[in-house]
């Protein structure tokens, strides 16, 4: 399984993620190493279709699809945890889940 | 801007055109409509303006508009008015000027001015974006000690959001 984890280092949520998604893959027992990818400009989050930071693609396919359709640039991704909090960082189950369709 | 420098004044538009700048005891928060940091601590920023009726609130919007259209000054109309409006005014910092003299880094970032405007607090209105159990706890106890007249005794935290969007 191919693994990526995109940031922009102008939101300080992706190591939370980081460390939740290598939590996730340790436990679902998936040997793979994550690959980090900064996006550094507009025009690189438009070319690698970057919906904002953390973004998790496994196998080339975003973890969990936004919702809504976003531009693609330098921001930071809100997500919702389960319980309908607003969070910085995806919920961990969703992680699980979306590992659990690729393995 | 460090604790207990005088901040700048300013005169910024609301979300209804009316321009207004800090007066006595003031909050400035600088914030935006699309970050998840800003988002997840709204509510609780919006129930200390409730709770603090003799506080001024200010919140700030100084995103760079052009690359980022939800922070467009219509669209914080938008949101203001969809909400059935705020407790406290929603300005417009178009030129960026004051988030810069301000020093701030992110949205949110939360400035505690006391009546003659000297900064009393800086930083984040609580540890975690995520629980709202926390109420802007850190940004209250630094009220109460201002307004007590008494010098907050956790004056400075790590302001924690998305970066400010410079033009």
């Amino acid at each position: 399984m191919k693994v990526e984890l995109l940031w922009w280092e102008g939101c300080p949520s992706y190591p939370e993620t980081l460390a939740d998604l290598q939590g996730v893959l340790a436990e679902e027992g998936v040997d793979a190493e994550v690959e980090l990818v900064e996006v550094e400009s507009d025009e690189q989050a438009r070319r690698q279709r970057f919906p904002g930071s953390p973004t998790v693609r496994l196998d080339g396919v975003d973890a969990i699809p936004p919702q809504d359709v976003e531009p693609f640039s330098l921001t930071c991704r809100v997500y919702r945890l389960r319980d309908g909090r607003i969070s910085a960082t995806p919920d961990p189950e969703d992680l699980r889940e979306a590992v659990r369709r690729i393995k | 801007m460090n604790i207990g420098d005088v901040a700048p004044t300013f005169s910024l538009p609301d979300t209804d055109g009316t321009e207004h700048g800090p007066d006595g005891v003031t909050v400035v928060v600088f914030t935006c409509n699309h970050c998840p940091y800003a988002l997840g601590w709204h509510e609780r920023l919006l129930q200390v303006a409730r709770d603090y009726p003799q506080v001024t609130f200010l919140a700030i919007n100084p995103n760079d508009a052009e690359r980022y259209p939800t922070d467009s000054y219509q669209a914080m109309k938008e949101r203001v008015e969809a909400d059935g409006g705020w407790p406290h005014p929603y300005l417009r910092d178009e030129s960026q000027e004051v988030a810069s003299a301000y020093g701030a880094k992110t949205t949110p970032d939360v400035f505690i001015l006391d009546a003659d405007l000297r900064l009393r607090y800086r930083g984040a209105p609580d540890a975690d974006h995520r629980d709202a159990e926390q109420g802007a706890v850190w940004l209250r106890e630094a009220l109460d000690a201002v307004l007590s007249g008494d010098e907050p005794k956790r004056a400075e935290t790590e302001p924690v959001g998305c970066s400010i969007k410079w033009t």
